[in-house]
């Protein structure tokens, strides 16, 4: 038994299953950061004048501005590995979605030095409600970084690649599929560096 | 072409704990999630013994709480916390969505499975992984979560056993996400050919809004949950404000938090999380009445838009939970008024259900029985809301019994009714044998009596102001002594109510093996599921691919030669 339009679009929606559920897995997300961005802004409103300028400003902008940049420039090399493969262009993919799992690490070697960074001075989560919710929001994205390492790992290493020389296209729509949530992850450092970082 | 009906032997593992076929997950969520709900039923028993009785040893179980016997006011809390919790997340949803919803969409669609089958398993062993951590807290030293289904704070930050229950939400939460991208993308993507949006069965339309609701209001739900753990595990203040005065001492953290912030996110899930309760079993009854009454549901299109246009505005209204709060007046106005014109879709639904009726030639089985007795208790459940719903009227009757009876009118003698009447509807599509009629009504009578008998006091003692959260059932308040009679009266009904489901334990039990043996289309039904064989083929439900002719509810079409033409059939 074969479950339809896992590889050939259905006619009338013209979707495959799996880009569907991607699409209402990330609507999940935003509601999910959504709600996070919106518990900011009321704690924001509620904290003492001031108080979350005077903790943002202990963040460190320039390995901010340096993530950002490592981010956005792995969000084009996994648009570039799946191009690669719809041109059937199996060592280039190899080459683009190892620097995307470069770039990944990249951030989050980055990022531990921002946090240790902050508990050598002494700031932790309990310091105050920024903070916080700087490492809440970090964090889970951080989480979010993780996940995306995992899967497109599994998509880069032999025994998720393998699938590659049986069904191309269906190994196509994969990529496609964890190109779209990096993207996300992506988008939501967007969001998350003005809103912490700048403010 | 037929399906390939041909597959791999499988072992007794693969075929019934880790399968991935969406009956047999159907299965493991109905009788997980019925296990769930006789526990959850079980801890409000020993609630009530100590509302009709207190302080007196609790018969049976006694010994279980301690050397006296008598049901502390900790444990009381802790039974309270864990009722809700139990029934809402690990019974009713799970049952109404995770198994309903499982076993039969598929099947009213015409589809072979669901869209992901492994995403499926996923889906329940993540409900079974939350469910289990719930369970198990009821084991550990520092007990379970005891700040109330709705965990608010400051409370549920300070309150021991509440880490364990956000962490089993963590995986209930998880577990309905993946279940309901499966179904959202199962509906849209796996309809047989023929079968368009409006050809859709009822029943698959309340799931696929239910399922939407699951998706959008869930994960403010989980990003509550982690700012709580933060708070208790890392010190954070995300809902303590500053100066917050804890057992004799100023709590010694950062401040400025809100507790206000985690009853918006909360009720951003809850709210929605009503109408995921309800919908299911609305889908449900919308079946058994066209069957039943042997004519198409009355306005089957505004059924359509009414259920759409609640679940868009379910997510307007939550705030109409916190109208104590403090939140202001504009607040205040602003969800009151939302809060009333989501009462209209309801309205719609309820109406057309009862103008289904008018002119039927009505069959009294069982499952008829529930779906009718529905009717008037969702209204009751319903009606009762209102004065919940203007802000004036809530400030008397907020935490009182009041709430208790309304919400339980609508998830008791309601929803819990929508889902036994699919159970005995169902039973003989996913068996290939019938329940008993005669077991059946003496299950439905008593439940419908001794449910009344339950609630119906419950919006006396409101009225009167008897708080819902007194451990001795407000022994000490001078306002409240002219009600207490009736929490007697409440109990015995809760314990009759036990008893009444003696037979349906029973009938289930018995009609496995000695039920009638019955065809595919016992019930002269028209919806695509009664075209498969009884049980439905493994993997793949029907003998070969579908084509769909008509709508969901061709009854007594004028010409055809039967009274009921499938959707199947040309």
């Amino acid at each position: 038994m074969q479950v339809p339009y896992v590889v050939d679009e259905r006619p009338d929606t013209g979707l495959i299953n799996s880009k569907l559920g991607i699409w209402i897995f990330l609507a999940s997300e935003v509601m999910l950061f959504g709600g996070l961005f919106s518990a900011y802004v009321f704690l924001r409103m509620a904290a003492p004048e001031g108080d979350f300028a005077y903790w943002g400003s202990k963040l460190s902008i320039p390995m901010a501005t340096v993530n950002t940049l490592v981010l956005i420039t792995s969000s084009v090399t996994v648009v570039l590995s799946w191009a690669s493969l719809k041109l059937k262009d199996f060592e280039k993919y190899k080459l683009y979605m190892g620097l995307t799992l470069l770039c990944a690490s990249i951030f989050l070697v980055i990022k531990y030095f921002e946090y240790t960074g902050k508990f050598h001075h002494g700031v932790y989560p309990s310091s105050s409600t920024f903070m916080g919710i700087y490492f809440t929001l970090t964090g889970l994205h951080g989480l979010h970084i993780i996940g995306g390492i995992i899967v497109m790992g599994y998509m880069w290493l032999p025994i998720g690649s393998k699938l590659w020389e049986t069904d191309p296209e269906h190994f196509t729509n994969r990529v496609e599929n964890a190109g779209l949530y990096w993207h996300f992850v992506d988008l939501v450092w967007i969001f998350l560096f003005p809103v912490l970082y700048l403010l | 072409m037929s399906y390939d009906s041909h597959h791999k032997k499988e072992n007794f593992i693969q075929k019934y704990i880790f399968s991935v076929d969406h009956k047999i997950i159907g299965l493991q969520y109905g009788i997980t999630s019925l296990l769930f709900l006789l526990f959850g039923f079980s801890l409000m028993l020993i609630m009530r013994w100590q509302l009709a009785y207190p302080e007196t040893p609790v018969p049976l179980i006694g010994s279980l709480l301690g050397e006296t016997g008598i049901l502390l006011p900790e444990i009381y809390n802790s039974l309270g916390a864990m009722h809700g919790t139990i029934m809402i997340f690990l019974g009713v949803v799970p049952l109404a969505v995770g198994a309903f919803g499982n076993y039969i969409v598929p099947l009213q669609i015409g589809a072979p499975d669901m869209a992901f089958p492994k995403l499926n398993a996923a889906s329940y062993w993540s409900f079974f992984v939350g469910g289990v951590i719930m369970i198990a807290s009821f084991f550990t030293p520092e007990g379970t979560a005891r700040s109330g289904w709705t965990s608010y704070p400051p409370l549920s930050i300070f309150e021991s056993g509440q880490t364990m229950w956000l962490l089993g939400m963590v995986f209930l939460i998880t577990s309905s996400l993946l279940g309901s991208i499966n179904f959202i993308v199962t509906i849209v993507q796996l309809r047989a050919p023929g079968l368009s949006w409006f050809r859709l069965p009822f029943f698959v339309w309340a799931q696929f809004v239910t399922s939407f609701l699951l998706v959008l209001a869930f994960p403010p739900l989980e990003a509550a949950a982690v700012l709580q753990l933060m708070d208790r595990v890392a010190g954070t203040s995300f809902f303590l404000p500053s100066g917050l005065v804890y057992a004799g001492s100023v709590v010694d953290v950062s401040g400025s938090g809100s507790p206000l912030l985690w009853q918006h996110l909360f009720w951003f899930l809850a709210h929605p999380e009503v109408y995921v309760l309800i919908l299911p079993a609305m889908g449900i009854v919308g079946e058994i009445l066209a069957n039943n009454t042997r004519k198409p549901l009355w306005g089957y299109k505004s059924l359509v838009y009414a259920t759409v246009f609640l679940g868009f505005m379910s997510f307007i209204v939550w705030a109409h939970h916190m109208f104590l709060t403090g939140m202001g007046t504009t607040m205040s106005a602003f969800f009151q008024t939302t809060t009333m014109i989501i009462s209209i879709p309801s309205v719609v639904i309820l109406t057309s259900f009862f103008i289904s009726l008018w002119g039927g030639s009505i069959r009294f089985n069982t499952p008829m029985l529930f779906a009718l007795a529905f009717l008037p208790m969702f209204g009751i459940g319903g009606l009762t809301g209102l004065p919940l719903g203007f802000a004036a009227s809530d400030i008397h009757l907020h935490d009182t019994y009041y709430v208790i009876g309304h919400f339980h009118y609508v998830v008791a003698p309601g929803t819990i009714f929508g889902l036994f009447a699919g159970i005995y509807y169902w039973f003989p599509k996913v068996t290939g044998r019938k329940m008993s009629e005669a077991l059946g009504k003496l299950h439905f009578w008593p439940s419908l009596v001794f449910m009344n008998g339950i609630f119906m006091p419950m919006f006396i003692q409101g009225l009167a102001g008897v708080s819902r959260r007194l451990w001795d059932g407000g022994q000490l308040y001078a306002h409240a002594q002219g009600v207490l009679q009736w929490n007697e009266f409440m109990s015995i009904s809760a314990f009759c109510l036990a008893a009444a489901q003696i037979p349906f334990i029973l009938n289930v039990l018995m009609s496995l093996f000695n039920g009638q043996k019955v065809d595919r289309n016992p019930w002269g039904a028209t919806t695509v599921e009664w075209s498969a064989p009884s049980p439905p083929l493994p993997h793949v439900n029907f003998e070969e691919p579908l084509e769909i002719y008509r709508g969901p509810y061709e009854y007594s079409v004028p010409g055809a030669n039967k009274d009921f033409s499938s959707q199947t059939v040309k």
